[in-house]
Parts: structure tokens; C-alpha cells; sequence
């Protein structure tokens, strides 16, 4: 690269600079921009891994506009998103804001509410599907004390991906220790000033804590979207996308159609699908961001 | 100096503030009371998944569907841990989980600490690209690369070996931890580098010496959030890993759930045996967790 035109002891660093960065960088073009590209290559392909992969053009692209279910699979993840992301952002703000009140033992209530994270997936579905179970189940034990009619859950086409959302309330944890990690960082001073002016709590939240937050809430609003859309194990475990196909998310569609029906061009047209539409929603969200992201110190 | 001091001075006086007018009003009592109900309640609602697991882990069959639910086993019944056992190899898995994520950790904190370094402390031609480059991957959709890093890894003959979850910590160990380490590098004073720099040590010990041993909070805390990764992952392993003798407890504990097996006593107390380990390094590590974030001001920014 442009090493020349440094001087001997600039060009030193440098070249240190390149060595200390170069595992990851060898890692980025291994195992991200290369495969990336590959995956391009890939979506123009049919290949089943055994026989030789042959070029069939736009064909796979085709292909998925004509398939039902890869729709249906794109509703399913947008409804889960929609329905997950402002939920989890809400309920973690609260709870964050909950935590960041000078109480006493809240070492203790942050362990546990975040503890649910950080429970194995697997644990996690053996767990909910038995305390979802329409017959023997914790859930409609609890409805039927207090004389609400019971749900089916996982078990019927209506209610099974507002189960899914409901189930991630409880993996909250990452969210909410970021949000308590913005919350800390707010001055008391802007609450004082706010006090004095006589805000009441509604108008503090909104007026300090809204603002203040704003950046971090863009930070977890992406990556809860990210995340979400790439709903794959809880699904894959659980309903392994039944009933009647309302939870086969793009995901656990595309593990089918790459790992079980080995159509791996046909698979990585459908990540690159799912790919742009993800990229698509961070880029709207990033530029809508400068209507309500508010940095501190002007220029973010 | 003085600036410093007197917003020092003003806080001191809000605060007293706050606190005399707190002092008179009941409505604070009542206020307090009920967010500790409200924390005390929440509490609850978090902790019973995991309270569910253990109890029912050590329950009878018939406990199991008991209804109204039982929470407390009568009898205690140690023995479906031993049961478990002997259903599936679960501590075969338990040691391949142990191995993967225990080099995981090694490669994930020692090159996330060394690209940090890097790009916090050297200027090299590139660096503010490459950095940008490096946050964007994180907004990057893993299953992008699945189909093509699985073809990869059958090419080398890595499939069904735990190469493919280990090797590419030790290449970056993941852009949202290499970040934090870089923010934490770039709390520390420059004037240590310096005065090693005057001594004629090189990058390679400035990192070493003296970064990395200031450094110990943000690494350990990167070394957790590995090790919960690594120890829950499932989708690796579903990808790479096929025989019974080598996968890991986390894939592995799908053999247990099962529908139409009312058996739900032994698959919680199986369950257990990927739980516990990560409970208990949850709570001794707390801190760090959620240090880890906050100090490093990830913010957003």
C-alpha cells in the first residue's frame, strides 16, 4: 500500500500497524469477504455439492419470487420482527431504567434479570416447551387462575409466532445493560436543571433521558433487527417451523433448502435476498436517524 | 482545575438538595416501596425459567405434571443426573464443549487485544477504512457467509471436526470485541507507551507489557462474552458437526426434546449439566459483564 512517501520511522509503525491488525484482516477476507463473494457467485448457480455445479443465470432469483413459501417465511420474519423488536427495546428500557434507580441490592436484581440471556437455547426449549404446553403446562395453569381462557401457543397457525415474541422478553439482557450503560452516562445536572424548571417525571423522561439515549436506542433498534431477522434456533427447536408453516422463518427456510435439500445456489440466493432487505432497513434507519438522533457536542 | 471543582461544588449542593426535600415527603417512602415491589416482582418473572429447570430436574415423573404445579421436589430425586447419563454421552459432549470453548476464549482475547491494538495505538495508511470496514461487519447477517464457509471448511476437511468454531477466533475474535478492547486502549494514557518507547521497547512489548496487563477488566469481560457464546452455540455446531462422539452438549441436548416423551424430568436434569457451568461463571463474573459494557462507553458512539 502507500508506504512510500513516510519517513523511515513513520513507515516502521506502519508496517507494525499491518502486522498487529493482520489476523484480523486475514480473517475478514477468509471467512467474510471472500465467502461473501462467493455466495454472489454461488446464487447464479445450481449445484448439489456432488455433482458439478452448473450456471443457470438469474434463474434462482426467479425462482424465489415463484415460491410460496419463501414468501411466507418473509412474513413470518417481518411479523416477528415488528412485533419483537419494539417490544424487547421497551421492555429492556424499562427495566434498564428500573435498575439505574438508587436502590438498594440492585447488583442482585441486575444478575437476575439478566440471567435469562445467558441460558443455552436448548435449555431455553426444553423449558418453554414444557411450560407451554397447552395440557399440562405452566402457562395455561396460570391462565385458568385467573379465570383466562387458554391458549394454544405454540400449537396453532394464530398464536404461534406471538408466543415466539413473547419468549423473547426473557433475552432481554444484552439490551438491557446497554441502555443502563447510556443511562449512567447521562449528567444528573440536565435532571437537576429539568427539576428546577418543575418537569414532572413524564417530562424528564421525554425532555432528558429520550434525548440523551437516543444514540444508544439506534445502537440496539439496528442490531435488534439484525438479530431478529436471523431468528433461526428457538424456531428450529420448537416448532422446527410448523404449525402449517407459521413459524418457518427465512432462516430456518434457507437451513432447509442449503443442509437438508442441498440446493446451495438456490440457498445462497435466498441469504442474499434476506441479506438486502436487512441492509436495506439499517440504511433507512441510519438516515432517519439524523431526524431523532440527537448527539451530544453536535457532529456525532 | 477550577471548573472541575465547582461543578464538583454544584452537584455536592443539588444532591443535598434532593435529599432534604426527599427526607420531608412520605409520597418518597411510598414511591420506594413500590419499586421495590415492582423489582421484587420482575425478579421473579426472570428467575422462574431457571428455578423451573432445577426443580424439575430433581422431581418424579408424576411431579412433573402435577397440577397445581409443585415448585419444591418431594422426593429429591439425584438419581435422573445419573439417569441422563446414561441416555445419551453427555459428558463426552460436555468435554468437546469444554475444548471448543476453552480455545475459543485464547484465540478470541488474544487477537481481539492484538488488532485493538493496532488500531488504537499505531497510524498506518488505511487505518480509519479499515476500521470502518471492521465495525461494518458486525452489522453483517451471518447466514450471508453460511453456505460458502460450510463449502470451505469441506474443502480443508475440517467438517465434523471443532476446527470450524475455534480457528476463527484466533483470526480478529469478532469486530464487537475487538472494539471494546480498542475503546479501553484508548483510555490509557499514551505517556506509558512513550516512556517504554524511550526505553527502547518495541510495539510488540508495549502491547504485551504494559497494555494488556492494564487491560485486565475489558478482557476478562471479552473472555466471558466468549465463553457464553461459544458454550451455548448452536447453529456452528448444527452446521459443522455430524457424528454422536463429536458434538457438543448444546447440540447434542436436542436428542432430549422430544414431544411424545413424557420423560421431562431427565431432559431438565441434562439440561442441568450445560446450565450449571454457566450459571455459576455467570454470577462470579457479574461484574464484569456488565462492566465490560459500560466502561468502554460503547454509547453508540
Amino acid at each position: 500500500m502507500a508506504v512510500r512517501g513516510l519517513s523511515k520511522l513513520e513507515r516502521r509503525e506502519a508496517i507494525d500497524g499491518y502486522l498487529f491488525i493482520m489476523p484480523w484482516l486475514i480473517g475478514f477476507v477468509l471467512w467474510v469477504a471472500g465467502p461473501m463473494i462467493a455466495s454472489i457467485v454461488l446464487s447464479f448457480m445450481e449445484w448439489d455439492l456432488f455433482s458439478p455445479p452448473t450456471w443457470v443465470g438469474a434463474a434462482n432469483f426467479v425462482q424465489l419470487g415463484q415460491t410460496d413459501l419463501v414468501w411466507k417465511s418473509l412474513w413470518n420474519t417481518a411479523y416477528y420482527t415488528f412485533l419483537s423488536v419494539p417490544l424487547t427495546l421497551m421492555v429492556a428500557l424499562g427495566t434498564a431504567m428500573m435498575l439505574n434507580l438508587p436502590l438498594r441490592g440492585q447488583s442482585a436484581f441486575r444478575t437476575f434479570f439478566y440471567l435469562p440471556a445467558v441460558m443455552p437455547a436448548v435449555a431455553n426449549a426444553v423449558l418453554w416447551f414444557w411450560i407451554l404446553n397447552p395440557d399440562v403446562g405452566l402457562a395455561n395453569a396460570l391462565l385458568r387462575m385467573l379465570g383466562l381462557p387458554e391458549s394454544q401457543w405454540l400449537w396453532s397457525p394464530t398464536s404461534s409466532k406471538p408466543t415466539f415474541v413473547l419468549m423473547s422478553l426473557w433475552g432481554i439482557g444484552n439490551t438491557m445493560v446497554i441502555f443502563l450503560a447510556g443511562l449512567q452516562g447521562i449528567p444528573q445536572s440536565l435532571y437537576d436543571a429539568a427539576e428546577i424548571d418543575g418537569a414532572n417525571g413524564w417530562q424528564r423522561f421525554r425532555a432528558v433521558t429520550l434525548p440523551m439515549l437516543s444514540p444508544v436506542i439506534l445502537f440496539n433498534l439496528v442490531l435488534g433487527i439484525i438479530g431478529s431477522f436471523q431468528i433461526f434456533t428457538n424456531a428450529f427447536l420448537m416448532t422446527n417451523g410448523g404449525p402449517q408453516h407459521s413459524t418457518l422463518f427465512t432462516v430456518l427456510y434457507l437451513y432447509r433448502l442449503g443442509f437438508e435439500q442441498f440446493k446451495m445456489g438456490f440457498a445462497s440466493a435466498l441469504a442474499w435476498l434476506l441479506f438486502a432487505i436487512i441492509l436495506v432497513f439499517t440504511l433507512v434507519q441510519l438516515r432517519l436517524s439524523d431526524t431523532w438522533v440527537y448527539y451530544e457536542g453536535g457532529e456525532g | 482545575m477550577a471548573s472541575n471543582a465547582t461543578s464538583q461544588a454544584q452537584s455536592l449542593a443539588s444532591s443535598q438538595a434532593r435529599q432534604q426535600r426527599r427526607r420531608k415527603s412520605a409520597r418518597f417512602y411510598i414511591r420506594r416501596l413500590i419499586q421495590y415491589i415492582v423489582m421484587a416482582a420482575l425478579s421473579v418473572v426472570f428467575m422462574v425459567p431457571l428455578v423451573w429447570i432445577v426443580s424439575s430436574s430433581l422431581k418424579t415423573q408424576g411431579q412433573v405434571f402435577a397440577y397445581p404445579p409443585i415448585w419444591i421436589p418431594e422426593p429429591i430425586v439425584w438419581f435422573n443426573y445419573i439417569e441422563a447419563l446414561q441416555r445419551a454421552p453427555l459428558l463426552r459432549w460436555l468435554w468437546n464443549t469444554t475444548f471448543i470453548t476453552l480455545l475459543s476464549i485464547v484465540g478470541t482475547v488474544i487477537s481481539s487485544s492484538m488488532v485493538a491494538f493496532g488500531f488504537a495505538r499505531l497510524r498506518f495508511p488505511g487505518r480509519r477504512i479499515l476500521f470502518i470496514l471492521l465495525l461494518s461487519t458486525m452489522m453483517l447477517p451471518q447466514v450471508v457467509t453460511l453456505i460458502p464457509r460450510f463449502i470451505m471448511f469441506k474443502w480443508w476437511g475440517w467438517l465434523d471436526t471443532p476446527w470450524p468454531m475455534i480457528v476463527p477466533t484466533f483470526f480478529g475474535g469478532g469486530a464487537f470485541n475487538i472494539f471494546l478492547v480498542r475503546q479501553f486502549y484508548l483510555t490509557i494514557p499514551k505517556d506509558f507507551d512513550e516512556a517504554a518507547r524511550i526505553d527502547g521497547a518495541s510495539n510488540w512489548a508495549i502491547w504485551w507489557r504494559i497494555l494488556v496487563p492494564l487491560s485486565r477488566p475489558v478482557l476478562i469481560a471479552i473472555g466471558i462474552f466468549s465463553f457464553v457464546f461459544h458454550w451455548n452455540d448452536f447453529m456452528n455446531p448444527l452446521i459443522f458437526l455430524f457424528s454422536e462422539k463429536n458434538k457438543t452438549l448444546a447440540l447434542g441436548l436436542r436428542a432430549f426434546i422430544n414431544p411424545t416423551d413424557a420423560s421431562w424430568h431427565i431432559s431438565m436434569a441434562a439440561s442441568m449439566y450445560l446450565v450449571i457451568p454457566i450459571t455459576i461463571l455467570f454470577f462470579v463474573g457479574q461484574r464484569y459483564f456488565i462492566r465490560g459494557v459500560v466502561m468502554t462507553g460503547i454509547a453508540g458512539r
